[in-house]
C-alpha cells in the first residue's frame, strides 16, 4: 500500500527524535503530560511508520485508516509524530500551546492536518471509532480504525458502552490499543480504581485480546500488522508501558504527569536520549 | 408530530442513503417501518446514549447524515458532552431528535420531563435548535434540517397534536411564522404551545384585544427581526413555552429586547417556574398546574396589558 516502509531501526530512531521534540515542546510550553506522551511514543511511531494507510499529502483521502488518540493529553506526542510523518511542518511544533496557534494542549483537529478528531475529555475516542468502523463496514470501504486509550480512561463508562457495541456489530476493522502504564492522575491505577484483570474484562466483552510490551517494536509491529486476528471480532491490544519511558528519572513517576521539565532537567533528558542514538 | 417526522424522514431516506437513524432502544411500535424498509440505514444502539452519540458522530464523519432518536432527556442531557465535543465541535451532520418535549411524558415523572433541553442545546456552539409547533411544521422542519449541514436539535411533542396551519406554510429555519396578526400584543410561542397561543388569541378577541401570534419554531438562530417588528408594531410581547423560564424562548427573546435600541415594550415570559414538577399528571394537567393552561395565559396577558403604559 505504502511505498513508505521504514525499517525497525528507522522507527526506533524516529521514536527517539519524537521524545526529544516532546521534551522541547513541554519545556517551552511549560505544559504537563510528558510522561503520558512518552508511554505512547513507540506505539505511535509504529502505527504511523508501518501500519496506518494514510497519505500526508492528501490528509482527507476518503479511504485512509482513521487514527484516534482518545487520550487527548498525549497531544504533544501525536503532533510530533504527524510532523515527522509530513502532515505539517516541524516548525509548527515550536508553537505548541502558544497564543493564537493551532496546536492546543489536547488533541485538536481544527486546522491541524492528520488529526481526525479532537479529544481531551476521556472516553470519547472508542465510541467515535465504533461509528467510523460501522459506517466503513456498511459502506463496504476498506477503512480500518485504530484508537489509543489510556488506562485511567478505562474508568469512563462510555468506553464500556462501546466495548459492548463493537463485538455485537462484529467490528473487526476496529482496534483499541490501551496504554497500560499503570499510573493515572492521582496515583496508581490499582489504588485509584483497579482495572485488574483488564485483559479478561475485554475478552469477556467479546474482543480479540492480546497483551504486548508497548515499548518492544517487534511485538508492536507483530500485534498491529496482523489485525484483525479473529474474523468478526474487534481487536484490543493491551500495551504494557512505562509512564515517562525513555528518560530514566521520569520513568514510572506520577510527577511527570504534571511537571514540565525545567532547563536542567531538559538538558539531562536530552543528553540521555542523545546517548541512545 | 412523531408521524409527520417519520413520514418526512422515510421519504428522504428512500433516495438519500446517507440518512441513518440510530435509536436508543426506544420507539417500539414506531420505528419498525423505518428499520424494516432501510436496514442499512438503521441502528438500535441499545440503552447507551453516550456511545450512541459518539457512534453517530463517527458515522457522520464518514459521510452519513445521522439522526439520533430517543425520548425526553435521554438523547440530550445524558450525553451532553458527546454532543458538545463530538458533534458540535466537529460540526458533523448529526440531528438529535427528542420525542416528548416538555410534559409530553408528564405522568412518567420528573425524569421524563424535558424542561431544560432548549436552554442547554441553545448554548452549544454550531447547534441549530428547532421546536415545531404542529405536525406540519414538524414535517417541514425535518426536511429543512437535512438540507442544512451541521448539528441540529429537533424537539418534538409526541403524537396527536392538532394541525394548526390552515393554509400553505412558508417554512424556513430561523424565520418565525406568523399565524395571525393583531396590534395589542404579540404572543411568541415555541413547540407544542402553539395551540395554546392560538386559543389564547381567540379568547382575547372576545375581550376586544387583538393579538399577533408567531410560531418561533427555530430557537437558534433566532428570528430577531420578527421580535423587533413585534416590539415596534404591537403593544406588548408575551412568550409561551413548555420549558423552564430560564434560558429557553423567553430568555432568548428577553436578550434581544434588552439590547434593542429605542422602544421598550411590556414583556412577560410564560414558562415553567424553576422548580421540579414532582406530581404525576397528564400533559394537560401539568401544563395547567404550572400556569400554561389557556385560562392562565389569558390572565397573564391581562395582567401584562394592565401594567402597560396607556
Amino acid at each position: 500500500m505504502n511505498a513508505f516502509n521504514p525499517s525497525i531501526d528507522e522507527v526506533k530512531e524516529l521514536s527517539r527524535r519524537i521524545r526529544m521534540q516532546v521534551l522541547q515542546m513541554t519545556h517551552r510550553a511549560k505544559s504537563s503530560h510528558v510522561g503520558s506522551c512518552f508511554s505512547i511514543v513507540d506505539l505511535l511511531t509504529v502505527l504511523y511508520m508501518k501500519v496506518l494507510r494514510v497519505r500526508p499529502d492528501e490528509p482527507d483521502w476518503p479511504d485512509r485508516d482513521r487514527f484516534l488518540l482518545s487520550k487527548g493529553h498525549g497531544a504533544a506526542a501525536l503532533y510530533a509524530t504527524l510532523a515527522e510523518r509530513g502532515f505539517f511542518p516541524r516548525e509548527w511544533l515550536t508553537e505548541f500551546y502558544a497564543d493564537g496557534t493551532q496546536l492546543a494542549g489536547h488533541v485538536t483537529h481544527h486546522g491541524v492536518p492528520g488529526v481526525e478528531v479532537s479529544t481531551g475529555s476521556l472516553g470519547h475516542g472508542l465510541p467515535l471509532g465504533c461509528g467510523m468502523a460501522l459506517a466503513a463496514k456498511r459502506d463496504g470501504r476498506p477503512v480500518r480504525v485504530f484508537a489509543v486509550m489510556s488506562d485511567g480512561e478505562c474508568d469512563e463508562g462510555s468506553n464500556w458502552e462501546a466495548a459492548l457495541f463493537a463485538p455485537h456489530h462484529r467490528l473487526d476493522n476496529l482496534t483499541a490499543i490501551i496504554d497500560y502504564n499503570k499510573i493515572q492522575s492521582f496515583g496508581s491505577v490499582e489504588e485509584v480504581l483497579n482495572l485488574h484483570p483488564l485483559a479478561e474484562k475485554w475478552r469477556a466483552f467479546g474482543w480479540a485480546v492480546s497483551e504486548i510490551d508497548g515499548h518492544n517494536y517487534e511485538q508492536i509491529v507483530a500485534a498491529l500488522e496482523n489485525v484483525p486476528t479473529q474474523a468478526n471480532r474487534p481487536t484490543c491490544i493491551i500495551a504494557h508501558t512505562v509512564k515517562g519511558k525513555g528518560v530514566s528519572f521520569m520513568e514510572g513517576q506520577l510527577l511527570w504527569h504534571y511537571r514540565p521539565p525545567d532547563v536542567s532537567e531538559l538538558q539531562a533528558a536530552l543528553q540521555e536520549l542523545e546517548g541512545h542514538r | 408530530m412523531r408521524a409527520a417526522f417519520f413520514r418526512a424522514l422515510m421519504d428522504i431516506a428512500s433516495t438519500d442513503h446517507r440518512i441513518t437513524l440510530i435509536v436508543g432502544d426506544l420507539g417500539f411500535g414506531v420505528v419498525e417501518p423505518f428499520a424494516k424498509q432501510f436496514p442499512a440505514q438503521f441502528l438500535n444502539a441499545g440503552v447507551a446514549e453516550q456511545n450512541l452519540t459518539g457512534v453517530a458522530a463517527g458515522m457522520a464523519l464518514m459521510g452519513r447524515v445521522v439522526f439520533t432518536y430517543s425520548i425526553a432527556n435521554f438523547p440530550t442531557l445524558r450525553c451532553l458532552e458527546q454532543i458538545r465535543n463530538d458533534v458540535c465541535y466537529h460540526r458533523v451532520n448529526v440531528k438529535i431528535v427528542a420525542l416528548g418535549g416538555g410534559f409530553a411524558y408528564g405522568a412518567l415523572g420528573v425524569t421524563h420531563h424535558a424542561t431544560e433541553d432548549l436552554a442547554v442545546m441553545r448554548s452549544l456552539p454550531e447547534m441549530t435548535v428547532v421546536a415545531p409547533g404542529d405536525p406540519i411544521e414538524a414535517e417541514f422542519a425535518t426536511r429543512a434540517i437535512i438540507a442544512q449541514p451541521g448539528p441540529c436539535y429537533l424537539r418534538l411533542g409526541r403524537s396527536g397534536e392538532p394541525v394548526l396551519h390552515r393554509s400553505g406554510v412558508d417554512f424556513e429555519l430561523g424565520k418565525a411564522i406568523q399565524l395571525r396578526d393583531g396590534n395589542d400584543l404579540t404572543i411568541i410561542s415555541t413547540g407544542g404551545m402553539l395551540s395554546t397561543a392560538l386559543d389564547t388569541a381567540a379568547q382575547l378577541d372576545v375581550r376586544g384585544i387583538s393579538s399577533r401570534v408567531l410560531s418561533m419554531h427555530t430557537l437558534k438562530p433566532l428570528d430577531e427581526d420578527a421580535i423587533a417588528n413585534a416590539a415596534c408594531e404591537t403593544g406588548a410581547i408575551l412568550t409561551l413555552e413548555e420549558h423552564s423560564r430560564i434560558g429557553g424562548l423567553g430568555g432568548a427573546v428577553a436578550e434581544v429586547l434588552a439590547e434593542m435600541e429605542g422602544r421598550r415594550v411590556p414583556f412577560r415570559r410564560i414558562g415553567l417556574p424553576p422548580g421540579f414538577a414532582p406530581l404525576a399528571g397528564s400533559q394537560e394537567y401539568l401544563r395547567a398546574a404550572h400556569g400554561l393552561g389557556t385560562d392562565s395565559v389569558v390572565q397573564s396577558v391581562l395582567n401584562l396589558l394592565e401594567i402597560a403604559p396607556a
